[in-house]
């Protein structure tokens, strides 16, 4: 074995998952599992460590599956991680963790990912379960929504001893980790659902269709329901669109729809009810991961699919993995082209899209070159479906229904990075509904975060 | 689970179900909606609240059956349940904001059709209980099919009835009693709020521009969440998109585009077509051959 090199991971043939939704990456098994964690050279101090946001004891798990301690691993990994089957699939590993390790200079890092989510595979097939606390501090939190923020923060509050409730507005808890991502990367009955068990198994209660700001307040909730703090863990699901002729065509789609009506409702899914139009050529607008989520999506309901993106390959926001499995699965990249009208038959369905060739420019504001029109380089797509999938910003239901709460222009909620402090007291706020959209391990961070700053607040008061 | 505690047909493919959801009838207005799932595998079905009792805790809707999910609650009985039941949605009608005084010098046409009359109700009663009475159109296509009309005439000012057949009261579309009032009984309304079949709503607001009444409906595009997250319900408003759940579902309806929004709402039409063969047929029919899956 070539010590520089990772433990390869075995994956479902492109072909065949091109048509269906199981998994796409197969992990490691034990063997694998062991002879990858033999390459790790145990640094003192170890800089992976540095680059994961909840700095998980790296070095340390590790060193325990090495030894075959599965049980310990996955101990070490719970006392800074609550979703491990979580973060070792969809984690940018290769800018975090595994950007910083020692063995990435010379050779491949160690895949710190492939490893956790053996970890937390093994513990759950074991049947391995969190410790709830012993001491009850007899202080009620509740918790704004259930994405990786609100179940990193509720569940390190409930170990502290608080009585928890997470209130979430849709019928199912998990935030995009539910609704966003799909099956062939994160198994929800596999993989989502017995984490947010665990969370449950610390004692914290899930309320789900409840809609913090319509059903009820914040204010309520601290006067009337004796809540002594509050997080807003509300992620950042408002959809952007482009705002060309035609959008609204029957047939164009946010990401977000698209993937909810995939994931969330199980459209995809002969035993369920709602409906999906899977399109036969289908586009996709834009170049993140979500958009890569939606292109696969649909890849797999049986299209054709194109990803159109106005910059080029090189500027593409979505990890390099999903490019890469995408373009495995036959999605095709129109690179540096821009969409400039959507067209329609005459009972109003998409029969094409108008785009622009593009070009790049000097870079902008971001750093990254900016695209600018061709001129003369216009031409049409035939397609029968648009999927825009051009980012998201925070919902402004709860700032709009919570007075004193301050948002910045973007309507992200402002918080105090160490601490989740908003400009209400006794009010914390971490995750997407801050930043806008950004990452599950970032969310957990801030959940994280706000837990500190919740029992820190009412420890004083 | 929500409980449902009663379970009554009120005429043809129309029903009334009274659903526990304590916290919904706590916070909820008129003019806001739920979006309730049968069961697990359920689609998510929005329905706008036609009563509440906040002591009881209790929700009433009123649906009509359209397509296999509607068929499919159709079939629930007091006792079962509702696997989930979320609200209220949307934003109360105007009116519930508005000062006191100033609403009460507003002379209010309400104009319900069809199934449009139990969203009405709400609003209706509700000027009732503080102490304004707002004159109601309400338009069925047959006798048969005319709901609360009992529960409408003690809380509207003047209820007129009227059906496409001319099977009850008068025959004539509610734009033809519009006309009638407005024009031969020298009626003078402030607003009218109208909410029925997009196609009622269009033409109300065509007349209604002409009679230089402003005009409020309710839009009930399709919808996936309801919270502002998907986008399936955004509809043009004064050339501006807007999403019906939590910009509305009641907009200016002079400046709706009402063309775009009805072929949107066709949108799944084959699609669900498809399910409720399924439904009808059993195992006979899958629409999976590829032969019945244009749309
Ligand atoms: C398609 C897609 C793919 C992605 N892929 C990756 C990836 O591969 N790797 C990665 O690291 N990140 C990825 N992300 C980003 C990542 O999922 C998010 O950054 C992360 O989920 C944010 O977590 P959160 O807890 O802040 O919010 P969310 O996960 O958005 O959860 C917020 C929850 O709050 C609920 N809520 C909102 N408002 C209210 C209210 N008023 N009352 C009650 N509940 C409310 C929502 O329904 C939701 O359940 C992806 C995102 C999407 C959309
Ligand atoms: C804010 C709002 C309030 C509503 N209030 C009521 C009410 O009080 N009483 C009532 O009978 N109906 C009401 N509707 C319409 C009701 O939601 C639809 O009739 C129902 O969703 C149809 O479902 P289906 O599967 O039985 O029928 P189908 O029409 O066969 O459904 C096909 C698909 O289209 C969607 N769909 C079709 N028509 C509509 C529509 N008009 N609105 C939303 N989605 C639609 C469904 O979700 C489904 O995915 C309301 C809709 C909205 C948006
Ligand atoms: S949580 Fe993410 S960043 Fe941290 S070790 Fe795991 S994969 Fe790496
Ligand atoms: S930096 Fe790499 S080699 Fe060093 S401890 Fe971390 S994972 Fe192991
Ligand atoms: S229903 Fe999803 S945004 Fe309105």
């Amino acid at each position: 074995m070539d010590v520089m090199k990772k433990v390869p991971v075995r994956e479902q043939d492109p072909k065949v998952r091109a048509t269906n939704f199981e998994e796409v990456c197969y992990g490691y098994n034990e063997e694998e599992a062991v002879a990858e964690a033999e390459r790790c050279l145990n640094c003192k101090n170890a800089r992976c460590v540095e680059g994961c946001p909840v700095n998980i004891d790296i070095p340390t798990f590790i060193r325990e599956v090495k030894e075959r301690k599965f049980e310990d691993a996955a101990n070490t990994i719970a006392l800074s991680s609550a979703l491990p089957a979580v973060c070792g699939r969809v984690c940018p590993q290769e800018s975090q963790c595994e950007g910083k390790c020692i063995r990435g200079i010379k050779g491949e890092s160690i895949s710190i990912g492939k490893l956790e989510r053996f970890v937390a595979d093994w513990s759950r097939e074991n049947g391995f379960v969190p410790k709830a606390a012993e001491t009850k501090l007899g202080k009620k939190v509740a918790v704004i929504g259930s994405g990786p923020s609100g179940l990193t923060c509720a569940g390190d509050l409930a170990k502290m001893g608080y009585d928890v409730t997470i209130f979430e507005a849709l019928h199912e808890p998990g935030g995009v980790l539910t609704y966003g991502i799909p099956e062939f990367r994160l198994p929800k009955q596999a993989v989502v659902q017995p984490e947010i068990d665990n969370v449950r198994k610390l004692g914290v209660k899930i309320e789900t269709n409840v809609i913090i700001g319509k059903t009820v307040t914040i204010d309520e909730l601290m006067d009337e329901e004796g809540f002594s703090a509050v997080f807003i863990g509300s992620g950042a699901g408002l959809p952007k669109f482009m705002g060309i002729p035609g959008e609204n065509a029957n047939g164009v789609f946010s990401a977000n729809e698209y993937l909810t009506r995939s994931n969330l409702m199980k459209a995809f899914r002969d035993d369920y009810d709602t409906p999906i139009a899977a399109g036969k050529k289908v586009v996709v607008v834009g170049g993140g991961n979500v958009a890569m989520d939606a292109a696969r999506t649909a890849l797999r309901l049986g299209a054709e699919v194109h990803v159109v993106y106005r910059r080029s390959e090189a500027e593409l926001p979505a990890r390099v993995e999903e490019v890469h499995h995408a373009k495995e699965e036959g999605i095709i990249f129109d690179l540096l082209t821009n969409p400039t009208e959507i067209l329609a038959d005459e009972k109003g369905w998409v029969k094409g899209m108008n785009v622009v060739k593009m070009e790049l420019g000097e870079p902008d504001a971001s750093g990254r070159r900016r695209p600018v029109e061709v001129k003369g380089s216009d031409y049409t797509i035939d397609c029968d479906t648009v999927i825009m999938s051009l980012g998201t910003s925070p919902n402004p239901l709860i700032s709009n229904t919570t007075d004193g709460l301050d948002v910045n222009k973007h309507k992200c909620i402002v918080a105090d990075e160490a601490n989740g402090q908003t400009s209400r007291e006794g009010v914390f706020a971490g995750g997407d509904a801050v930043t806008g959209a950004a990452t599950v391990i970032l969310a957990m961070e801030a959940g994280k975060a706000g837990a500190r700053g919740i029992h820190e607040y009412l420890s004083n008061k | 689970m929500y409980p449902i505690l009663k379970a009554e047909k009120l005429a043809d493919k129309i029903y009334l179900m009274e659903v526990k959801a304590p916290r919904v009838a706590k916070s909820c207005q008129p003019g806001e909606f739920v979006i309730v799932k049968i069961d697990e595998a359920g689609e998510r079905i929005p329905l706008t609240i036609c009563d509440y009792n906040r002591e009881e805790g209790t929700i009433t809707i009123v649906f009509q059956t359209v397509g296999a999910s509607s068929e499919k609650m159709s079939h629930l009985q007091a006792g079962d349940s509702f696997h989930d039941f979320v609200g209220p949605l949307g934003n109360p009608s105007e009116f519930v904001k508005e000062d006191l005084e100033v609403l009460k010098n507003k002379k209010y046409l309400f104009v319900a059709g069809g199934v449009g009359t139990a969203p009405v109700y709400p609003q209706v009663k509700w000027l009732k209980e503080h102490g304004i009475d707002a004159d109601v159109i309400v338009g069925a296509k047959t006798k048969d099919l005319l709901i609360l009309e009992k529960e409408m005439e003690a809380v509207a000012g003047n209820l007129y009835v009227t059906t496409d057949d001319g099977s009850y009261v008068r025959k004539g579309m509610v734009t033809d009693v519009i006309k009638d009032l407005v024009q031969n009984q020298g009626k003078k309304y402030d607003v009218c709020v109208a909410i029925g079949p997009m196609i009622m709503m269009k033409f109300v607001c065509l007349l209604t521009k002409e009679l230089e009444i402003p005009t409020i409906v309710s839009l009930n595009p399709i919808m996936v969440d309801g919270t502002g997250m998907c986008g399936a319900c955004r509809v043009t408003v004064g050339g501006e998109v807007k999403f019906a759940c939590v910009d509305g579902p009641e907009f200016d309806g002079h400046a709706v585009n009402f063309d775009e929004a009805m072929k949107r709402q066709q949108m799944y039409k084959t699609a669900e077509g498809r399910a409720i063969l399924k439904l009808q047929e059993g195992d006979t029919h899958h629409g999976g051959c590829g032969h019945c899956s244009d749309n």
